[in-house]
């Protein structure tokens, strides 16, 4: 049984303004099992985003169904956990009773919601800054805190869309490493979006491919590399192997969108 | 906002809370003042100097000193009328903060109420308060309610529309997540929509605050029989009591400046992320 499975998962976007319908997905299928580590690598405006928006339950497909543990859920809203490309953290609130948003709003009393929190601030590198407006958290701590929220909320499966992607390169290379790190302990089922082949390889059991519009998967990309994996493995010669397996689709997708 | 680097620099590092730099900010609070302080006492030398000089007539001009001589000697009757045109326009003000929210509130609460009434409300400005005045005092006479009603009426629209503003400044993307996160319209306000509309609110309310002291004023000419400021001003004008007028307006003025000062110590003091130093530039949007 699959934690989450989408099958034949179509969108199309209603003419608007003397534009003609845009089809932005086409019978898109793919599957993770509990606990798999998943990328979907694409060119850009092959409709990424809409499938994870589709899987999170925001917006409706319009062809295709989503299953959850096996089974079709009356609404798909709020069962899994999503993080959007921007951090997003309100600016209103400190990182604290930011992370605490998804437990707050789940019913979990603000007391019982900061010991859960407060118990994780240190394996996501916020120990200390609990009380720091978002404001004066750095790029990679606003991720961390981001993605802190959205552990925190307690779903089993996540979609990430392109989580490092505002990060500097360096930045980008350590937090990867944390990102598995956290991933191993808790094994929770992630599906995560890039556009950075190398990242994709690195963090995953297995790479979607997607084509250009409409997107659709091109290519699936199983990667048997050992874990736990650092940063040296990315030298490696079967490393090398696995990204030009995704780069090759990826690179005819991308001719085939002009 | 202009900290010096250093102390940004010890901020970021950890090693200084932020509320420590607002310790540091006396001296320049003395930085900040000082050159209009200056600025007015050689405005206020000048005009002595003139008015000494050019041996002008009280009635047409009062040096500053006899302004300040007819700041205490009508220290009696300013005082109630001050109070009298205070209540007024805390009150009036107080209606327009909640009319402005309300609306505000109604509008955004669906597109269909935003459309029928977002028109009306800006229409409604175009109205000169002046003919509305009058017949505010027809309605409801000449006590301290039509005052209250023009006041309103001329502090209300800001509040309103900057309020509207700020309720639709909150990135969609952010209730998008708040929604997978389970909250509901309700929430999504309380949590997101609320707070980012809170700076809007808060321009809206400096704005309405200036706009109040005059609308009473106004109200005032209108509506007469009031003992408050604006009323003094014309008493005064009739009989030529120049140096007494100008104590009317300052007293005016400081009424306007206290407003002023309270709507920005309340912000402050809701809004204490508002102004924190960003670490670093605002990541792609």
């Amino acid at each position: 049984m699959k934690a989450l499975e989408a099958r034949g998962l179509a969108k199309t976007y209603a003419a608007a303004g003397g534009n003609d319908p845009l089809q932005a997905l086409s019978d898109v299928s793919l599957e993770l099992g509990a606990g798999e580590f998943v990328s979907l690598v694409g060119p850009s405006g092959c409709g990424k985003s809409t499938l994870l928006r589709i899987l999170a339950g925001l917006v409706a497909p319009s062809a295709g169904v989503v299953f959850l543990d096996g089974e079709q859920p009356e609404v798909l809203l709020g069962r899994v956990g999503y993080m959007p490309q921007d951090d997003l953290l309100m600016a209103w609130r400190t990182t604290l009773d930011n992370v605490t948003v998804g437990l707050e709003l789940a019913g979990v009393s603000r007391a019982d919601a900061r010991v859960q929190a407060r118990a994780e601030l240190a394996r996501f590198g916020l120990e200390g800054f609990e009380r720091h407006w978002p404001r004066a958290l750095s790029g990679g701590m606003r991720q961390r805190a981001a993605l802190l929220r959205t552990f925190l909320a307690g779903r089993n499966v996540l979609l990430l869309d392109e989580p490092l992607g505002a990060l500097d390169a360096l930045t980008r290379e350590e937090m990867r490493e944390w990102l598995l790190e956290v991933w191993e302990a808790d094994r929770k089922t992630i599906l995560l979006v890039t556009h950075d082949v190398e990242e994709a390889v690195f963090l995953s059991d297995r790479v979607y491919v997607m084509s250009g519009r409409p997107g659709r998967v091109r290519a699936t990309v199983d990667v048997p590399l050992r874990r736990p994996r650092a940063q040296e493995l990315t030298t490696a010669p079967e490393f090398i192997a696995l990204e030009q397996a995704v780069r090759a689709p990826l690179r005819e997708a991308r001719a085939g969108l002009v | 906002m202009n900290r010096p680097s250093s102390t940004t620099a010890l901020v970021l590092a950890g090693r200084l809370e932020p509320r420590t730099i607002e310790s540091l900010d006396a001296r320049r609070l003395l930085r900040r003042f000082a050159p209009p302080l200056v600025f007015a006492l050689l405005v206020l030398g000048a005009w002595q100097l003139y008015v000494v000089l050019a041996a002008v007539s009280e009635s047409v001009l009062p040096s500053p000193v006899e302004v300040a001589r007819a700041l205490i000697n009508d220290r009696g009757t300013l005082a109630p009328s001050a109070w009298t045109t205070l209540s007024e326009i805390l009150i009036g003000y107080g209606v327009a903060i909640v009319v402005g929210v309300a609306l505000a509130l109604a509008v955004s609460s669906s597109s269909l109420v935003e459309r029928a009434a977002y028109p009306w409300l800006v229409i409604s400005q175009l109205v000169p308060v002046p003919a509305i005045a009058a017949l505010v005092v027809v309605w409801s006479g000449f006590g301290i309610s039509s005052k209250v009603i023009v006041i309103a009426l001329v502090s209300f629209f800001p509040i309103a529309v900057n309020t509207i503003d700020g309720l639709r400044s909150t990135e969609p993307e952010l209730l998008d997540l708040l929604a997978t996160l389970g909250a509901g319209r309700t929430q999504q306000l309380r949590l997101a929509r609320a707070p980012s509309a809170l700076p809007y609110l808060f321009s809206g309310l400096r704005v309405a605050a200036v706009l109040s002291v005059i609308g009473a004023v106004f109200a005032e000419w209108v509506g007469s029989y009031s003992t408050g400021l604006g009323s003094l001003i014309l008493i005064y004008n009739n009989e030529t009591a120049t140096a007494a007028e100008f104590a009317t307006i300052v007293v005016l003025a400081c009424i306007g400046i206290a407003l002023f000062a309270a709507v920005g110590l309340a912000e402050r003091t809701a809004l204490p992320w508002y102004r924190v130093p960003r670490a670093v530039p605002a990541a792609r949007r």
